[in-house]
């Protein structure tokens, strides 16, 4: 047996009950971290995470109450702030950052008893699908290192399927944690809006990131969840959760959306798709075809919004606080201008302007306003369509992980792969991603989407359909 | 030409709240650079503003004080620009649903001064420049303190209807105890935009907008200086440019700051990180009932309901605490003239130079001295006594004169016998005073002295008229 095919709980219980201890559980990870370096996927293993180790090790043996994490080395991506760690968003810009301050879903783990153990790679500040657009050089897919990790979460993504810690936390933004879940064969979910506190993540577009954990399994992504939700004074936008119906449910209502029909049918993998669809019949579920009239519009409207609030939220980093001062630049106007451009990645640049552009005086009724307005529709749309039934069942991405470089020139072709994960995003609804395929060697998964706060229903239907699919389609 | 001359004024004012507008830091003035500085108001990643509910109640209160209309959906929008003093490169504003629409302020001449708006957004940070090798220091203590933004019409035509309107501004605001207002302090700033059109004309002229106005006499001269630039320009043919200027109170003269072309665009957008606030009717009504009586009302109640004079109405009306003084001691005793001479004349004279201004004795003390006076119980010369004796005593002024022997208990017979006893001592002065008002003066001094002041004087007055003038 090797620490890396035990679950969370099960890490916890042995480590409880002295089976093993918690510095060799961290020891072992810390090697597969090294051994596996290759992969990109891991920045930086802390320092102090043996140490911390030692002392739940001590806690346990003195009979003390430990937590619901305890001893379990937790990765986090590298836009996750925990106090006098580095927290560098994968950009040049933030290469010397350290957290003065930690984030609220990391001292709840910490609470726990987890040991925030290393940091994971990512997209520049959260904006890409392929965990190419990264200082630290792309991360490589578990499964074959010629194709992408999918982003932005794809360290955190690749850190679990290749066994380099048992749990990783990323951030989902429009898919962030669930397409790269997707391409490396594990559990991604995108909580409700306001789930997680965003309280020392970095933000990217406020209105819909959301932190979550990215697992081996569904129980061990329920149980990470949970620890890590709640209201936070810190986040006003920040929710209490419950995560509604405590009953599971007899029979699940599963949901086609007849709007994305015909993207469905024309992709590569749909009779893998309505396989699927085919074995959850037989396995007791209910489909209903529902509509959301304007969920073709998602895509438009998430490259409208989450540009603009980044505009604004990646403004603070001016080359005057924190992030690195251009030595060439002899005015202020040139500190903003030279260090911004020699900071940020291309992506980022590309989206900074595109917000700008939809926030400016003249366009922004046109584009923002209306993005706006489109996005309150979905909500409702997505309201209506869960009274008919309890998840949307859509593929997780179009396709399986492409080859590195394969869309780095075309950002058109690569804003494509959010187009199933954005409307969640968008609706503040969550979304859960979890493994049922393969196309060769390369893991697909399958999204089940719910109604706000109905993480209970998803959880329940993202295991009977992990049950289902165990050995393959 | 002759000129018409068009103002309106954007006034910000710094709330008086115990922390700032998004964070738990202090928001005090005079602390170390950077002591009172968090992740959020320096702007740290991944750090969240959590809004001061204080700072929404202050900012409706201002709205109250001025009449406007309370919204019961406002919004706080980021307005981005980028200066190393704002530390997220974005203020937190409001842009499309401010907390405060509309209002005004009617001057004493009656003329009607519309608000447009109140709003609420946060302060930036002060930078200070040491010098080229040193570079700039900036100080985030400022960074996220509450500010309210009050935007008027352009109803004004002179220096001297923003003055009266600035003033009553900051009266209405310190009076409520929504800020202090202290302008050399930055607590309160002024930007006047500034146009002209030739007379009667309908159409706005070209307007700047100047900044940098650190004093009720700045606001004054700027704008003065400001229409006489204007005109000249304009009398010479030329057109007036629309830009920022920026005064500079030494040499007495502004310069240009940024022209149009150079106006920043702000990109105005609801804040994410804030959910919209929504103001009930309770909500107002609640506030609505903390509310003081404003100033200018209470002056009103003081001139037509009390026959004060305009002067001291004023006077009494210059802090809440006087005004309260003086309400509380009307409520005690129903005299308001008395009591308003009382304050102004004798009371003021007693209160010590010190930082904060107290009276040296409470409502009901200087309530029961006058009572007393009135009563005819102690003469009024005791009773100014009686206020000084009270300051080093926790005693009633009663207790006071009664340990002091001041009750007056003079009988009138007593009073008659020393005035014959005078009347024979002095036959001369008997005569002067017949005829010399001032002579009378010196015989009821002569009774006080011997009656040790005592005697009341009304009664003095009675027997020294009927013995001696009407004889």
């Amino acid at each position: 047996m090797e620490y890396k095919d035990l679950t969370v709980m099960q890490l916890v219980d042995g480590i409880k009950t002295k089976k093993f201890t918690s510095e060799s559980v961290v020891k072992y990870f810390i090697e597969q971290c090294k051994e596996k370096q290759h992969l990109n996927a891991v920045i930086e293993v802390f320092d102090d995470a043996v140490e911390k180790a030692v002392e739940i090790d001590k806690k346990i043996s003195a009979g003390e109450q430990v937590g619901k994490l305890a001893g379990v080395p937790v990765a986090i991506k590298d836009n996750i702030l925990c106090k006098g760690k580095k927290a560098g968003c994968a950009s040049a810009f933030m290469q010397d950052f350290v957290s003065p301050y930690t984030a609220t879903l990391v001292k709840k783990l910490e609470d726990e008893g987890a040991i925030i153990f290393a940091r994971t790679n990512m997209d520049e500040f959260a904006m890409g699908g392929s965990c190419e657009n990264t200082y630290y050089g792309a991360c490589k897919n578990a499964h074959d290192d010629s194709c992408v990790s999918g982003g932005s979460s794809g360290g955190s993504a690749v850190a679990v399927a290749a066994g380099l810690c048992p749990v990783a936390i990323g951030t989902d933004t429009g898919g962030s944690v669930r397409q790269p879940s997707s391409f490396n064969g594990v559990v991604g979910i995108k909580p409700t809006y306001g789930t997680v506190s965003r309280y020392g993540i970095v933000a990217f577009a406020s209105s819909t990131d959301q932190a979550a954990p990215i697992t081996k399994t569904v129980e061990e992504n329920e149980y990470v969840l949970q620890i890590m939700s709640g209201q936070d004074v810190h986040d006003s936008t920040s929710i209490k959760n419950d995560f509604a119906v405590d009953s599971p449910k007899q029979k699940i209502k599963i949901g086609l959306c007849r709007q994305l029909k015909d993207k469905i049918d024309g992709l590569k993998n749909s009779e893998k798709f309505y396989l699927a669809v085919k074995k959850l019949k037989e396995a007791g579920c209910e489909f209903v075809e529902v509509e959301v009239p304007h969920i073709e519009n998602s895509l438009a409207c998430y490259y409208v919004i989450s540009p603009a609030e980044a505009t604004s939220n990646l403004a603070r980093f001016d080359g005057v606080k924190y992030t690195t001062r251009s030595k060439t630049a002899k005015s202020l106007e040139e500190v903003y201008v030279e260090s911004r451009s020699q900071g940020f990645g291309k992506e980022v640049q590309r989206r900074i302007m595109l917000g700008n552009f939809v926030l400016s005086s003249g366009y922004f009724d046109a584009y923002y306003k209306k993005a706006k307005r489109l996005q309150d529709l979905l909500k409702i749309e997505f309201a209506t369509a869960f009274s008919s039934c309890d998840v949307i069942m859509t593929p997780t991405t179009p396709d399986v992980a492409f080859k590195i470089g394969g869309k780095l020139n075309d950002p058109v072709a690569m804003y494509l792969e959010d187009l199933f994960t954005v409307p969640a995003s968008l609706a503040g609804i969550p979304a859960i991603s979890v493994p049922y395929a393969k196309d060769g060697h390369l893991p697909l998964g399958m999204q089940f989407m719910g109604a706000q706060k109905s993480e209970k229903i998803l959880y329940q239907t993202a295991k009977l359909f992990q049950d289902l699919f165990k050995g393959g389609i | 030409m002759q000129y018409d001359v068009v103002i309106g004024l954007e006034i910000h004012a710094e709330l008086k709240t115990k922390t700032k507008v998004f964070c738990s830091c202090k928001n005090e003035f005079g602390a170390m650079p950077n002591a009172n500085t968090c992740p959020v108001c320096t702007g740290m990643p991944g750090a969240l503003p959590i809004i001061n509910k204080k700072a929404v109640e202050l900012c409706i209160k201002a709205g109250l004080c001025f009449d406007c209309k309370i919204s019961d959906y406002a919004v706080m929008e980021r307005k981005n620009y980028f200066y190393p003093d704002l530390s997220k490169a974005y203020q937190i504003s409001q842009m499309v649903y401010p907390i405060c629409v509309g209002g005004h302020i009617d001057l004493e001449s009656g003329k009607r001064m519309r608000l447009n708006r109140i709003h609420l957004e946060e302060d930036a940070g002060k930078l200070t420049h040491i010098s080229k090798s040193i570079g700039s220091l900036v100080d985030y203590n400022r960074g996220g303190t509450p500010l309210i933004e009050i935007v008027t019409e352009p109803d004004f035509s002179s220096a001297s209807e923003v003055d009266e309107f600035l003033k009553r501004v900051r009266e209405a605001l310190v009076f409520a105890g929504i800020a202090d207002c202290k302008m050399e302090e930055g607590g309160m700033r002024c930007d006047v935009n500034l146009s002209l059109k030739p007379q009667g004309s309908k159409e706005f002229g070209t307007r700047t907008e100047m900044k940098n106005l650190n004093s009720f006499k700045s606001v004054t001269r700027a704008i003065e200086y400001e229409i006489k630039r204007q005109t000249e320009v304009l009398n010479s043919g030329e057109k007036v440019m629309q830009e920022t200027r920026k005064w500079d109170d030494a040499k007495g003269k502004n310069m240009t700051m940024r022209s149009k072309e150079e106006a920043q665009d702000y990109r105005y957008f609801p804040d994410p990180d804030i959910l919209p606030i929504s103001i009930t009717d309770g909500d107002v009504k609640k506030i609505k009932d903390e509310m003081p009586q404003l100033p200018a009302q209470r002056r009103a109640k003081y001139i037509e309901e009390y026959g004060l004079t305009a002067q001291d109405a004023k006077q009494l009306t210059t802090s809440k605490y006087v005004s309260d003084y003086f309400e509380n001691c009307v409520a005690l005793l129903n005299l308001p003239k008395k009591i308003s001479n009382w304050i102004l004349t004798d009371l003021l004279r007693l209160v010590k130079d010190q930082e904060e201004f107290v009276f040296p004795i409470d409502e009901k003390r200087l309530v029961q001295i006058i009572q007393m006076v009135e009563d005819k119980k102690v003469t009024k010369a005791l009773g100014l006594e009686l206020l000084e004796l009270c300051q080093s005593s926790e005693k009633m002024p009663e207790e006071l004169a009664k340990e002091h022997n001041m009750i007056a208990n003079i009988t009138a017979q007593q009073i008659e016998e020393i005035l014959v006893k005078f009347i024979s001592d002095n036959p001369k002065a008997v005569e002067d005073a017949k005829s010399d008002p001032k002579a009378m003066g010196f015989i009821i001094g002569h009774v006080m002295k011997c009656t040790q002041g005592k005697a009341n004087g009304a009664l003095v007055r009675q027997l020294v008229d009927k013995l001696i003038l009407q004889k």
